[in-house]
């Protein structure tokens, strides 16, 4: 045997091509589990309908028809429920050592991490839209433009991608996929205690407090406004503006922790 | 000629377990070494240590002359791991699995496509490869591993404890993989705590116990250091097995080892050729009647034995260490 093997000529993978090698391989994984599809396609909107139909009947006095009301914030706070699931991958990938097969490859940090966000923002995407689909069957109705609507939708979504990263530093620290899953119990403060499903005014004085300071109230209600027309500066008390600043800075301060704190425990291990 | 692997006074601390206590290790490339000690032993952290995936406390460990804390990107460029785990993606290919470690070890598409088409040959997985991966058998599984671990054509492979939970034809098949490979020019650096397993792959053997280095040559040296041989007698029935003991308790130069299922007494002897004389004559004064006896070079559990004080892959209650070994 030579001393050192002649190797073929190789530089490590552009950082590109490493995201996207790792996302494909998470969006493989999803579309040939039939569980996950399935998971991801009915849940949220199973729960949609449950507080639609169910809830829905009692709640009065939010100013316009409660699915209206509802919608925005229901899709936005899923966005929660979803991402509890892309901690149990993470954690399990961790676990069961493929983490480990890509961090002992030359590839860029961020690429495990990022792929990861990626491809899970995209299958978000699809529970968002098929539960934005059955939302207009049941009686939701855009104030405003159909553009807006868009942008709203939007909006969803890149609060999406933020919260992954949220949820792959989670994934990260829990060590396996059943802690990763009692970790995601974190999501619940923050998507009840929020102005998504009933208007933060309604709720004792200490509760809104909290409601008001949280990252989720302002991302909920710039979505909503969004989908409120002319009506939004009336019915919510300030202009979208006014929450899309409050939410692009509650996202920036989640990216500024959670994307370098996850880099730093993936290189460390 | 630089060492395929080369640790001086290498140190890993989990907490309060000392992982690797200064341990010592140099690997000539060309060659397969394996590391050998029972769970525990710090075998795993030096793995993952070599493989850049943890930082080491103290000392120094350089894989193909690059240092690994200073320059991990340049080891990992030169490494390929496969380790206790089968870590392949289920809901992909065997094919898709090879191809997407070949591309993210800096292969282009085509070359990629190539180099898995080289390894599925190689690991006798062509049939299999356009099946997902989660309809194969634990063997496979391994083989596919083990196949993402090279497909990059790494210098040098390492393979913690590669055999682990495999059925015996598996793990003859999974040896005969890594023979292949090493013959076609790849280093090799393997843990286990399987003895024939070690004798059968490698050119170097390294024991460590309690993360450090407690000997290190080719297996025949290793035999040789303790040197003694081995008188080893069958019995018939195993109500016999004290006499023998006893009968052959004079001769040895430490402790008569009684192995019940297999109703068999050795011991390790200096002056062989007498001894296995005065074995027999005292057997035959005993009366017992036995099926066979024989003079024979030490196994490596002997050696093991000998090294340390205790059994090699000692069956331990797990203790913090035991996850990570």
């Amino acid at each position: 045997m030579t001393a050192i093997a002649a190797t073929p000529d190789r530089r490590p993978p552009a950082l590109l091509t490493s995201w996207l090698l790792v996302t494909r391989r998470a969006l493989l994984r999803f579309v040939r589990t039939p569980q996950l599809i399935v998971l991801y396609t009915i849940q949220m909107s199973l729960f949609f309908l449950i507080y639609r139909y169910l809830f829905g009947g009692a709640i009065r006095g939010v100013g316009i028809p409660f699915v209206d009301y509802l919608v925005p914030g229901f899709i936005t706070t899923g966005v929660l429920f979803t991402g509890i699931g892309t901690s149990v991958e993470m954690a399990q990938d961790l676990d069961q050592g493929f983490i480990d097969r890509l961090r002992s490859l030359p590839i860029p940090r961020s690429s495990v991490l990022a792929g990861r966000a990626i491809a899970d923002t995209a299958i978000l995407t699809w529970s968002l839209g098929v539960t934005t689909a059955i939302a207009f069957a049941v009686g939701f109705q855009l104030h405003g433009t159909a553009l807006e609507g868009l942008a709203a939708f939007g909006l969803v979504v890149a609060f999406g991608f933020v919260f992954e990263w949220l949820f792959v530093t989670l994934g990260m620290f829990a060590g396996n996929g059943q802690a990763a899953q009692g970790m995601g119990m974190i999501v619940f403060p923050f998507a009840f205690i929020s102005s998504a499903y009933v208007p933060v005014s309604t709720m004792p004085g200490w509760l809104q407090v909290f409601a008001k300071h949280q990252p989720l109230t302002p991302m909920v209600d710039a979505v909503r406004s969004l989908t409120l027309g002319s009506d939004a500066h009336r019915l919510l008390g300030h202009p979208t503006s006014y929450f899309l600043i409050r939410a692009a800075l509650w996202s920036a301060g989640i990216l500024a922790v959670c994307v370098p704190l996850a880099i730093a425990k993936y290189r460390r291990g | 000629m630089t060492a395929m692997i080369e640790a001086a006074g290498v140190r890993k601390r989990y907490g309060k377990t000392t992982a690797l206590d200064g341990l010592d290790l140099v690997a000539q490339a060309g060659q397969v070494v394996a590391v050998l000690g029972p769970n525990g032993s710090g075998k795993t952290t030096f793995v993952r240590a070599v493989a850049t995936l943890l930082r080491l406390d103290d000392g120094t460990l350089k894989v193909a002359g690059y240092d690994v804390r200073r320059q991990p990107g340049r080891v990992r460029g030169v490494i390929g791991l496969a380790g206790q785990f089968a870590a392949v993606e289920p809901a992909m290919t065997g094919r898709e699995n090879l191809e997407l470690v070949a591309r993210l070890f800096g292969l282009d598409r085509r070359t990629a496509k190539a180099s898995a088409d080289t390894v599925l040959g190689q690991l006798g997985l062509v049939e299999a490869a356009d099946r997902l991966a989660r309809t194969y058998s634990g063997g496979m599984r391994r083989k596919l591993d083990l196949g993402a671990s090279l497909v990059g054509s790494p210098q040098l492979l390492l393979l913690d404890e590669p055999t682990t939970g495999l059925d015996p034809r598996a793990r003859i098949e999974l040896w005969d993989a890594i023979r292949k490979l090493v013959a076609a020019g790849t280093d090799v650096l393997l843990t286990t705590q399987y003895l024939d397993e070690a004798d059968h792959l490698a050119d170097q053997l390294v024991i460590i116990d309690h993360g450090r280095t407690v000997a290190a040559g080719s297996p025949a040296e290793l035999k040789q250091r303790i040197g003694a041989n081995v008188i080893e007698v069958h019995v018939r029935r195993s109500d016999q097995l004290a006499q023998v003991e006893q009968a052959l308790g004079r001769l040895g130069q430490d402790e008569v080892q009684v192995d019940l299922p297999t109703r068999r007494v050795s011991v390790r002897v200096t002056s062989s050729g007498q001894a296995l004389m005065n074995a027999m004559g005292s057997i035959q004064a005993t009366g017992v009647e036995i099926e066979d006896i024989a003079l024979r070079q030490p196994n490596l559990d002997e050696v093991f034995l000998a090294l340390t004080g205790q059994p090699a892959a000692e069956d331990q209650s797990p203790t913090p260490a035991a996850h990570a070994a």
